[in-house]
């Protein structure tokens, strides 16, 4: 896909109540380039919904609560079914990692299950950013949340096994028709994962990688190197699950070592002169980045 | 049509069907579950041209209800119990959202302990959530309730969920004759579904739904919901009129018996109600003037309606099927409410009875209107079917003395 290609349009207004540099309203952008006007936004609480109160889309927009979006959407996609008014439209759903991977994980699972046919993004800035920034199911081991403080007992998030939720993997055992993982620092890549998921009838997940500004103590300029340096130490891997074959949509030539990542983010100050955390990190990044590796087609 | 012989959740799936329902959305919950299985049969003999979303909870039976709505889509659900105290979040949502879904109610109890038997803890706890709350006592009524409520329900001035709640086994699992209307007058009765004309999501005008509404602009939302609720009882009077026009049958929003003259009168909600009135025409019989007022309708709350049947007796029985632990039955305050205002002021007793299923018979009630006979006064809450501190002691505390 070249830029050129690229929805000149823009579906957002200029001007809304996102933190500077967010990168979730950055991906939403893309994303609604993506899919064009003939699009349905169904936005679960989150950060996104609060931004969106004052930026007045150019498509439908429905806020509604924090762990629903998947069933409300599959009630439009059977209503739209039976009046006869399906044809040509995107149901999109716009969710955080709190209300896909923790809160609405049931909803979601059971709307993929129904194959009902909608597009789930999930903007996983891994943690509740919203409510100022508490621990998710995708909180990375040791990183500081509001909720995971750096104290001086417990450093950052603890648990064991380390590994986080991995949302990717959840909905691919549904046998869903399509799943893809992107970043908002690869926005053709997004652009691509989000139009073949259109293409898919029945239900298609993507998983955007959206480092926070805010929340993880990135500065503002940073905020893209950040993403990008995550896919490029294989902390983020991009691939797609198409009818349960893996394929890896963004090769790393060389993995750069975690440290490179992690120098980004206030989050992870405390782990810097821990060789041990650092040492568990890595080794948790290796073991799943060999594991997908090796399910990839 | 001819009679048939159905139990209140067929009557509840044939209402829906002959509705034309466009998306029926449901998670299974005794004793609710065999509307859901009916609505099924129907929609895979061909029968109703529905969609089935076979969600996963009823958080997402009324989420999808909800989505269906804000397309312009003819919605049903069904529920009860722990499913309703789950739906709770979302039944603000779609009052909030003004969206026009029908659900009904097999009455059931909050657990624990476990009881899966009939009183109106599940509905009544969510009687705040901008809904309209219809309860019926026979197996007719929830047929012809639940098409009504689909009228009252998406007339423009209404556009709010409404609920029509029946006492589970009690009336979900009896069978009764049912007077069905033929489909042309369903059809006639009712707009096609997916006619109103309301705000939805179409990306031909996009528009932003369910944002924030600032402290400042609050209230002012708040008051167009309270006045939409209350002032759909003109609708819903107008919707009894029409219907009794289409089929025969009269329903105002208080049934009252025997209240002209009354010495007492019973008030509550659902099946009791039709034991209350058996009961009250065999004690007239014997000469003591009871009458029957049963809150058909209970949001909004009947006032008017309610002060007729009640205005110039001498003592009023609140029965409630129900607790609000901690104070009281949760009919009584809406009854005292309306009266502390008048200047002929009846005495108000409470009777918590019925919960968790325990029968309620002509004894139940005889043992009420006993006690009320008793000369008491006040705030007294009588628990007559409960065992007391003492075995055959009716009530856990002594009340004040007559």
């Amino acid at each position: 896909m070249k830029i050129k290609e690229v929805d000149r349009e823009e579906y957002l207004s200029l001007g809304n109540l996102a933190c500077a540099g967010c990168p979730e309203t950055l991906g939403f952008r893309h994303v609604l380039k993506a899919l064009g006007p003939n699009t349905i936004v169904i936005n679960q609480t989150g950060c996104l919904a609060v931004v969106m109160q004052m930026a007045v889309p150019k498509v439908p927009h429905f806020h509604v609560l924090f762990e629903n979006s998947a069933a409300v959407i599959s009630g439009i996609d059977d209503a739209l079914r039976v009046r006869g008014k399906r044809e040509g439209v995107n149901l999109l759903v716009v969710a955080g990692d709190g209300g896909t991977a923790d809160i609405g994980l049931s909803a979601l699972s059971g709307a993929i299950e129904r194959n009902q046919d909608f597009i789930y993004v999930c903007f996983d800035n891994e943690s509740y950013m919203n409510t100022g920034g508490q621990r998710s199911g995708t909180t990375p081991f040791c990183a500081r949340t509001s909720t995971t403080p750096v104290g001086k007992v417990i450093r950052g998030e603890d648990r064991v096994p380390s590994l986080r939720k991995d949302m990717l993997e959840i909905v691919a055992a549904h046998h869903i028709p399509y799943a893809a993982s992107t970043s908002i620092a690869y926005p053709l890549d997004l652009i691509e994962r989000v139009r073949k998921a259109a293409a898919v009838r029945g239900p298609s997940y993507i998983h955007c990688h959206s480092p926070c500004p805010t929340g993880w103590g990135i500065d503002t300029s940073e905020v893209v190197n950040a993403a990008r340096t995550a896919v490029q130490a294989g902390v983020v891997i991009l691939y797609e699950v198409e009818a349960g074959v893996r394929r890896r949509t963004k090769r790393v030539a060389k993995r750069k070592p975690i440290e490179e990542y992690l120098r980004f983010q206030a989050r992870y100050r405390h782990v810097l002169d821990d060789p041990e955390a650092l040492a568990r990190i890595q080794k948790d990044v290796d073991e799943r980045y060999e594991a997908i590796t090796a399910a990839l087609a | 049509m001819t009679a048939e012989f159905w139990n209140g959740t067929m009557a509840a799936a044939a209402a829906a069907k002959q509705a034309r329902v466009q998306v029926n959305a449901a998670y299974p919950i005794t004793p609710q579950t065999h509307t859901v299985e009916y609505l099924s049969r129907f929609v895979n003999d061909g029968e109703l041209d529905a969609r089935l979303c076979k969600v996963e909870s009823e958080h997402s039976a009324l989420s999808a209800c909800a989505g269906a709505a804000a397309v312009g889509a003819r919605a049903f659900t069904a529920s009860c119990s722990q499913g309703l105290a789950l739906m709770s979040e979302v039944m603000y949502f779609t009052s909030g959202m003004r969206f026009p879904v029908v659900m009904a109610v097999a009455n059931r109890t909050l657990s624990v302990p476990v009881n899966i038997w009939a009183d109106h803890q599940d509905t009544l706890v969510n009687r705040d959530a901008g809904w309209i709350q219809i309860y019926t006592q026979t197996v007719q009524e929830i047929y012809d309730l639940i098409l009504l409520a689909f009228r009252i329900a998406e007339h423009e001035d209404v556009c709010l969920p409404a609920l029509v709640a029946y006492d589970g086994f009690i009336l979900s699992h009896a069978s009764e004759p049912v007077h069905p209307l033929d489909q042309a007058a369903v059809d006639a009765f009712l707009p096609p579904p997916g006619s109103a004309d309301r705000p939805l999501l179409d990306p031909a005008r996009p528009l932003q739904f369910g944002e924030v509404l600032f402290p400042d602009w609050y209230p002012d939302f708040e008051l167009k919901k309270h006045r939409a609720l209350a002032d759909s009882l003109g609708t819903i009077r107008k919707a009894f009129e029409e219907f009794e026009a289409a089929s025969g049958r009269r329903y105002a929003p208080v049934d009252a018996f025997a209240t002209d003259g009354a010495e007492m009168v019973i008030v509550g909600l659902g099946s009791m109600m039709k034991t209350a009135r058996h009961t009250a025409e065999k004690l007239r019989e014997d000469g003591v003037r009871v009458g029957t007022a049963a809150l058909r309708v209970f949001r909004p709350f009947p006032a008017e309606d309610l002060l007729e049947a009640v205005g110039g007796c001498r003592t009023v029985l609140v029965l409630d099927r129900d607790i609000g632990y901690g104070t009281g039955g949760m009919v009584y305050p809406d009854v005292t409410r309306i009266l502390y205002h008048e200047d002929h002021r009846p005495d108000v007793l409470n009777f918590i009875v019925g919960t968790g299923g325990k029968d309620i018979t002509p004894a139940t009630i005889e043992r009420c209107v006993e006690l009320a006979r008793g000369g008491y006064r006040g705030r007294v809450e009588f628990w007559p079917d409960a065992r007391g501190a003492e075995e055959g002691v009716p009530y856990t505390e002594e009340p004040a003395a007559p």
